[in-house]
């Protein structure tokens, strides 16, 4: 297992393909349970425990696991696991567990767990599909706080319950309600698409963030895709060079760093 | 070359009615209501008024600046939204209200989605919903200098009597513009004499709510009932100066009646079934949401087309 391609799988999750931003996946849990930074945060941690273990159980199974029943398969091996978190947080974490209620159940449905199952873990070795999953779950994380904490800031005028915002402010409290999570889920989506336009225009390599599929193949450098059908072998270590250069786009540079205990 | 020099495809008879004549007209019809708010909550009203405006001008300029747009504050469709939205604002709310409202209405509603033209719903009653869900305590408060309590049709909605002509006149409590249903009607006949707007459907609307008061309101054909709902709360100016938005309504005849009919239907619905006793905003707001269906289902067939069913 080369290292360089467990720091692409995370950067992958976190950045190319956000599960939220980008692939635009798990839409339910993101509106439903932002209403706080700390649920936020709850939820994508116990989604993305899910995640890397559901990811690695059928990445290790996956040569035995028949094709024709693989959905049912995989949904076995994701309730498996979701129900074990669930109990755990119940025992460990009730806070959490009461503030989650419903959604924790339903992670077994999130189809960011599914499509990864379907689309990289069933195809690639353990290791990998573990750094998959982490990575998504972080990118899943990290945007669920994000839109938790701008909610709870406008809604509640605190950051995860810490009052932030001066005593004269009153609350926004449409932003704490379902309508405020379309809003900043739009917003961040669009502060998003707009940062990676302007790097576009100013010449600089976008092609590594990119927005879902274009459903071009040859010059897509995805590795685990399901619609892939062009030799990318060749391709393979000119990704692995650019990928360790990470000066081209801010964004990338600080993922990079973060991921450094990693190499 | 000068403008005479147009070259373009026939009808070439121009008309002199331009996007910023008919705001023009709009804002001074509702130059009365507007006047009666200043007139009955006081200094206050004029103040928030303003500050609203001056919120959703500054706000469209910014933005088509911003984003290297044709800067088209001079069609004056932001002072309409401005002070329609205004209007809308108890006079007790704090000045920030109306710089909120006014950059939700423009920005949001407005501006992100496309401009003039664009909005799928009305800026003004858009922004007025969000602070309602958002400052609710803020919006729902009435009291000010002149007047303390609950609007007539809150009291209505509780079993007790109004005095209707204080409410046809406008002493009464409730938003800067909503309470006097005589300048709210000049403003409307102003528009209605320049062609400005016509009354199929506010006409709709408000026989539409009428029939729906007599059969649903629990008082059978009472007229004093029906004037204290038709005169009380934003009724009339929903239906005059928002729900005949020209980006917002149908833009077929059929449906226009028809827009009209189930505007007054939701409003009868939230008034007398809802929880709260305003419905007209949600009202308007829903049928905004429900044009592109009713346009569908209106669109008049080419002639000679699907005969038989004809």
């Amino acid at each position: 297992m080369k290292q360089s391609n467990i720091s692409e799988r995370l950067f992958n999750g976190i950045v190319k393909e956000n599960p939220t931003f980008v692939l635009m996946l798990g839409m339910c849990p993101t509106l439903a349970v932002t209403t706080s930074a700390i649920n936020g945060l709850g939820m994508g941690l116990t989604t993305m425990v899910v995640l890397a273990l559901s990811n690695m159980f059928i990445a290790l199974l996956r040569k035995i696991i028949p094709d024709k029943v693989r959905i049912p398969a995989f949904i076995v091996i994701i309730a498996s696991f979701v129900t074990v978190v669930e109990l755990l947080l119940k025992a460990f974490i009730p806070f959490l567990y009461g503030a989650l209620g419903l959604y924790i159940p339903l992670i077994v449905v999130n189809c960011i767990i599914l499509g990864r199952a379907e689309a990289y873990a069933s195809k690639n070795d353990v290791v990998s599909s573990l750094f998959d999953g982490v990575g998504m779950g972080l990118g899943f994380t990290l945007a669920l706080t994000i839109i938790g904490a701008i909610r709870e800031l406008l809604g509640a005028g605190e950051v995860f319950g810490l009052a932030v915002m001066p005593e004269s402010y009153v609350p926004c409290s449409i932003f704490v309600l379902a309508p405020g999570a379309f809003f900043v889920l739009a917003a961040l989506t669009a502060i998003q698409n707009k940062v990676k336009l302007a790097g576009e225009k100013k010449g600089r390599d976008m092609s590594k963030i990119q927005s879902g599929c274009n459903s071009d193949c040859m010059n897509c450098k995805e590795t685990g895709c399901s619609r892939k059908f062009v030799d990318v072998s060749a391709k393979e270590e000119l990704e692995v060079i650019e990928i360790t250069d990470g000066d081209e786009f801010p964004e990338q540079a600080v993922e990079e760093k973060e991921e450094a205990p990693n190499d | 070359m000068s403008d005479l020099m147009k070259v373009s495809s026939n009808p070439h008879i121009r008309s002199k009615v331009t996007t910023s004549n008919i705001m023009l007209a709009v804002v001074i019809a509702l130059l009365p209501a507007a006047g009666f708010g200043i007139y009955n909550f006081g200094l206050d009203a004029l103040i928030l008024i303003l500050i609203t405006v001056a919120a959703c001008v500054l706000t469209e300029f910014v933005y088509e600046k911003a984003m290297h747009k044709k800067v088209t504050i001079g069609d004056f469709s932001a002072v309409v939204t401005g002070l329609l939205l205004a209007l809308n604002l108890p006079s007790s709310a704090p000045w920030w209200i109306g710089v909120v409202g006014g950059i939700f209405a423009i920005l949001v509603v407005k501006m992100l989605f496309g401009g003039l033209g664009q909005n799928f719903m009305n800026p003004a009653l858009g922004a007025r919903c969000f602070l309602l869900i958002s400052y609710t305590s803020i919006m729902c408060n009435f009291d000010c200098d002149a007047y303390t309590g609950a609007t007539p049709l809150a009291s209505l909605k509780a079993g007790e009597s109004v005095n209707i002509l204080d409410m046809v006149l406008g002493k009464t409590g409730g938003t800067i513009g909503e309470t006097s249903m005589i300048a709210i009607v000049i403003g409307a006949c102003f528009l209605i004499l320049l062609g400005v707007i016509d009354l199929k459907i506010s006409g709709s609307y408000i026989i539409s709510f009428i029939i729906f008061l007599i059969l649903f309101g629990g008082h059978g054909f009472d007229p004093a009932f029906i004037a204290a709902h038709l005169a009380g709360g934003g009724l009339m100016l929903g239906a005059f100066f928002m729900a005949t938005d020209y980006v917002t309504r149908p833009v077929t005849k059929k449906g226009q009646y028809l827009y009209g009919v189930i505007l007054g239907l939701l409003t009868g619905i939230f008034r007398i079934f809802g929880p709260s006793a305003e419905g007209v905003s949600y009202a308007i707001i829903l049928g905004n949401l429900l044009v592109p269906l009713i346009e569908k289902v209106t669109m008049p067939r080419a002639f000679g087309k699907g005969g038989e069913r004809a």
